[in-house]
């Protein structure tokens, strides 16, 4: 029988093992030297605030695994004999495979500042980092402050989590606004505020310099690059980004650049190797997109899409119309498509932006300037539907058919308001246009086959 | 805010020492005109009991109601056993010893409560909605901006089944054991409703009465707790207004204005097989005595199971009962709500859950059925079993233990949905409407879940709601009760309940995980 040894117990990983179980009747041992079982990443945050237990983030029960015939092994993997097919483990197990899959996800940035290393400075990665998170700062009387470096969207879900302990917070963020490097200036304008309303004492354009210690080698304080001000913290969360997890195959043969590069199947340079999730790099990227992506989705998509290759059914990885969501404290935010800050904006792209007089909600609508086709939407604190919105791109759907028919991307709780005929008034006083929303059915919501 | 916080938290626990204190205060002194009167009212002839109460309790002076009603329930029970011995089978006393007991404590309280009712409500219910309405407005404030604000759920020991949760659950099972089986233990709780009553039916209190109106108050507090915590969330706050208004008006003030009427006790939104003794002969009787009106709740009573019931689940789902209608519904989503992430998601508690629910509700059938049988056969004996037997086991075990000790008492530990997962025969039958034949689904976003377990931590009725949203799944479940907080805990937009095209409602549909295959399916689908 076939042994697939996957590295990696992530999403990606976990998605390739359950479907090749699907298909097959594989031999399937997934490895990990971080948990037991599969648990969801994204969802520390909550086990911290007290929204859940850590099992809650487990997806499947225990038995799961066994009643599934998938061995999961904890280990971790020093080098890989691509030759002999073979796993090497930190304490010289061995582990024979027919086929791999590498799935070991991303690791916090660190970009050499002096005392990164210190005791106490965490990130939100791992499950290690929520064990630390809860041992340096339990509460505000062992913890006074925190201090988190980097404006992306770990650091504002660590920024919730010590408020949520009444732990004051210094936000460093290195650009003008907040996220202003993915979003428009009126989304990130929102969201800025969002943080401060939260009383978050939010530094923008404000870079570290150092990580001082004390006489334990635990952090004391921080300095700010750009005006010298130091100041005096417990715990330094560090959230510049991630990249790809992949050090240890330094001494493979396997290729690698900034993650281990793949092909369009998602296989390595060695034939039987395959990498996916956010440690697989496209050799060359795919359309506008990036040939890294370190997301919860592509991580499941190319667990999917390998396990079909894998199991005889070779399958090119292609992702689809791009989507993605977060929360911003209170603010939901859903994307569709492609909508580009400012700062990325392509010469061709034109955004209608519309938010509500409270500041909680707002859309921006990207579209071609001369064809008027829609390319993509931002909606914060309101839920769109992801499968219309898809439709839509595939139907090469312009600008004005997409505002007329909002009403069936509606995807709020019953008894929301809408804002929709707001929106194209606005729209319509921009553009001196006279559209008018479109009654929305189910055949239309559903595409029902009759 | 905090200190006034903490002022509501010290008057509710002030407020609950001297409501417990209240049990043991006044006197009770059983009247010889009193005694006779009740003798008369009940039938009773049995010599040995009046003999055994005039030598140890008319015309005594007890210190607590507890002493009296034992005293009155041993009597009875003496009597009884030497009456059927001797077989003078028309001298035994029907009644159950600690129902003649309530009566006659409750018409023997002196002193204290009995003459200061008014006051001790003021001094008991009043300050107590005064301390928690100062408890929990606060929270406007100190809970941040409108949001799901679950912090700290499962590090508080009230709500992670530590202490706390402990000694409620201990007080519940207590007061719920009390409330069915020793009501006269807890009269003096009952005097003081007395005026309220009598307003309302024109009648004196009785321990139901009692209950019901503590249910409203409670559900009425825990209601302006819900309307903070879902302050942004529109579907829960009407949600919440529509089981207040139900249990108060439907459950509470029609039924006592009924009786003020001389109508019979009726809740009209208690369906049955929930209202399990509704085909009982002692209330088709008192129907059928009613005259029109009461032909017109018993056409009423079968209408509802038979046709509104149904046809209401298939346009909405089982929620338009279970989370904006009922009662049992209405305290677990009020007082219940703190306690909504203690069910268990685990695939064997889903086997316990269809084998239990579907098999009371077997019961509740079997058991009409055999009384409708005697009732129009006029026989008290079908196939061997005695009705009366068969109808009291079902109250005692599913009507006060499972609905009541278990289904609120357990609410710390279990959850708060205990009775309508695994007991309640209506949620059972609308559960198998609800899952195969109804509009009602919970509509998984596309590809947006990220498996976080929000949802499934949340969901009072332990279904693991994300083993079908992360497989891009419509939830179809016999037990949702579409209360929609899955739907409002989702940090990503994930969930929402609708009523749509039955077409294509459950199963895996090729849906959009992202993967472009999938969605080349759909598109030559369409």
């Amino acid at each position: 029988m076939e042994h697939i040894a996957i590295i990696g117990n992530g999403i990606s990983g976990i998605t390739a093992a359950r479907h090749i179980r699907k298909r097959s009747n594989k031999k399937i041992t997934v490895i990990s030297s971080e948990t037991d079982y599969f648990f969801s990443r994204t969802a520390l945050m909550y086990v911290y605030m007290g929204h859940m237990k850590f099992k809650h983030t487990q997806p499947y029960e225990d038995w799961f695994w066994k009643k599934n015939d998938i061995t999961l092994k904890k280990g971790f993997v020093k080098q890989i004999d691509t030759a002999q097919k073979n796993l090497i483990f930190s304490n010289g197990e061995q582990l024979s495979f027919d086929k791999l899959i590498i799935a070991t996800g991303s690791k916090p940035n660190k970009f050499g500042w002096p005392g990164q290393d210190l005791k106490g400075v965490v990130s939100l990665y791992h499950k290690q980092d929520l064990d630390a998170i809860e041992t340096y700062a339990p509460n505000n009387s062992v913890c006074k402050r925190a201090v988190i470096v980097g404006g992306g969207l770990i650091g504002i879900e660590l920024a919730e989590m010590f408020h949520s302990r009444h732990i004051p917070v210094t936000f460093l963020v290195r650009e003008q606004s907040y996220w202003s490097s993915i979003l428009p200036s009126g989304e990130s304008a929102m969201i800025t505020h969002e943080i401060k309303k939260n009383g978050i004492d939010l530094r923008l354009e404000s870079n570290l310099k150092q990580i001082n210690s004390d006489a334990n080698g635990t952090v004391k304080s921080i300095v700010i690059e750009e005006t010298g001000e130091e100041i005096e913290c417990d715990i330094v969360g560090l959230t510049a980004g991630v990249s790809p997890n992949i050090g240890f195959l330094e001494q493979s043969s396997i290729e690698t650049n900034r993650g281990v590069l793949v092909d369009r199947n998602l296989q390595t340079n060695i034939k039987d190797i395959y990498a996916i999730g956010d440690c697989a790099e496209q050799r060359t990227a795919m359309e506008g997109r990036k040939s890294i992506e370190a997301v919860w989705y592509t991580g499941r998509i190319m667990g999917e899409t390998v396990a079909q290759t894998i199991c005889s059914k070779e399958t090119p990885y292609t992702p689809g119309h791009w989507f993605n969501s977060a929360k911003f404290f209170d603010i939901e935010y859903q994307t569709y498509g492609w909508v580009n800050s400012e700062k990325h904006k392509k010469p061709n792209e034109s955004n209608f932006h519309w938010m509500h007089p409270d500041q909680n909600k707002c859309l921006t609508f990207a579209f071609d300037k001369t064809s008027k086709l829609f390319l993509g939407i931002n909606t914060f604190g309101i839920r769109m539907r992801h499968e219309i919105f898809n439709r839509w791109l595939n139907q090469n759907k312009t600008i004005d058919y997409v505002l007329e028919h909002l009403e069936i991307a509606h995807f709020d709780p019953e008894f929301y308001n809408t804002y929709y005929s707001e929106v194209l008034k606005k729209y319509n006083s921009e553009n001196t246009k006279t559209l008018r929303l479109k009654p929305k059915s189910w055949s239309q919501i559903f595409t029902l086959k009759s | 805010m905090k200190t006034i916080r903490t002022l509501g938290l010290g008057l509710l626990l002030a407020v609950f020492a001297f409501f417990m204190s209240l049990l043991f205060m006044g006197h009770y002194k059983l009247s010889s005109a009193t005694f006779e009167h009740l003798i008369t009212q009940n039938n009773i002839s049995s010599q040995v009991f009046i003999k055994t109460m005039k030598n140890s309790s008319v015309d005594y002076d007890f210190s607590t109601p507890f002493y009296l009603a034992n005293t009155v329930a041993e009597a009875v029970e003496t009597a009884n056993a030497y009456h059927k011995e001797n077989k003078e089978w028309d001298q035994v006393i029907w009644s159950k010893p600690h129902s003649l007991a309530y009566q006659i404590v409750k018409s023997s309280g002196q002193g204290i409560v009995v003459q200061n009712k008014f006051l001790l409500w003021l001094l008991s219910f009043g300050l107590a909605i005064v301390g928690a309405l100062l408890f929990m407005l606060p929270a406007i404030n100190l809970k941040g901006p409108a949001g799901i604000k679950n912090n700290h759920i499962y590090h508080s020991s009230a709500t992670n089944r530590g202490w706390i949760a402990w000694i409620v659950f201990a007080f519940l099972i207590l007061f719920y054991l009390v409330l069915y089986f020793r009501p006269s233990y807890m009269i003096n709780w009952i005097y003081i409703v007395d005026p309220i009553s009598e307003s309302l039916s024109g009648n004196p209190a009785s321990q139901w009465f009692l209950y019901g109106f503590l249910y409203c108050v409670i559900m009425t507090l825990m209601a302006v707790r819900m309307y903070i915590k879902y302050r942004h969330n529109k579907y829960q706050t009407l949600r919440t207004t529509s089981v207040l208004f139900f249990q108060i008006v439907f459950a509470f003030l029609i039924p006592e204005i009924l009786v003020r009427f001389e109508k019979p006790w009726y809740d009209f939104k208690n369906a049955f097989p929930l209202d399990y003794d509704f085909f009982f002969s002692w209330n088709l009787n008192e129907l059928l005595e009613s005259g029109g009106f009461g032909l017109f709740i018993l056409v009423w009573g079968i209408v509802l199971t038979l046709v509104i019931v149904p046809v209401m689940v298939y346009f909405f789902g089982k929620r338009w009962y279970c989370s904006w209608v009922c009662g049992c519904g209405g305290l677990a989503e009020t007082l219940g709500d703190p306690y909504r992430q203690l069910s268990s998601k685990s695939l064997f508690s889903w086997k316990v859950e269809r084998w239990l629910v579907h098999g009371v509700l077997v019961f509740a059938l079997v058991m009409t059925g055999l009384t409708l049988y005697g009732y129009f056969s006029e026989t008290y004996k079908v196939l061997g079993i005695k009705v009366q037997t068969l109808q009291d086991v079902y109250g005692f075990l599913i009507g006060s233990i499972f609905a009541g000790v278990i289904g609120t008492g357990f609410y710390p530990i279990f959850g708060n949905r205990v009775w309508c997962r695994f007991g309640c025969p209506l949620a059972a039958y609308m559960g198998v409407i609800q899952r195969f034949k109804s509009r009602f689904r919970i509509t998984t976003n596309g590809g947006q879940c990220i498996s976080c377990g929000n949802c499934s931590t949340y969901c009072e009725q332990g279904i693991d709601v994300r083993a079908y949203a992360q497989k891009g799944e419509n939830i179809v479940r016999a037990s949702c009760v579409g209360c929609g907080i899955c739907s409002a805990v989702c940090p990503r937009g994930v969930l929402k309940l609708e009523n749509g095209p039955e077409e294509g409602r459950i199963g895996s549909p090729t849906l959009l995980l992202g993967n472009e295959m999938d969605l080349m399916d759909q598109l030559q689908d369409k």
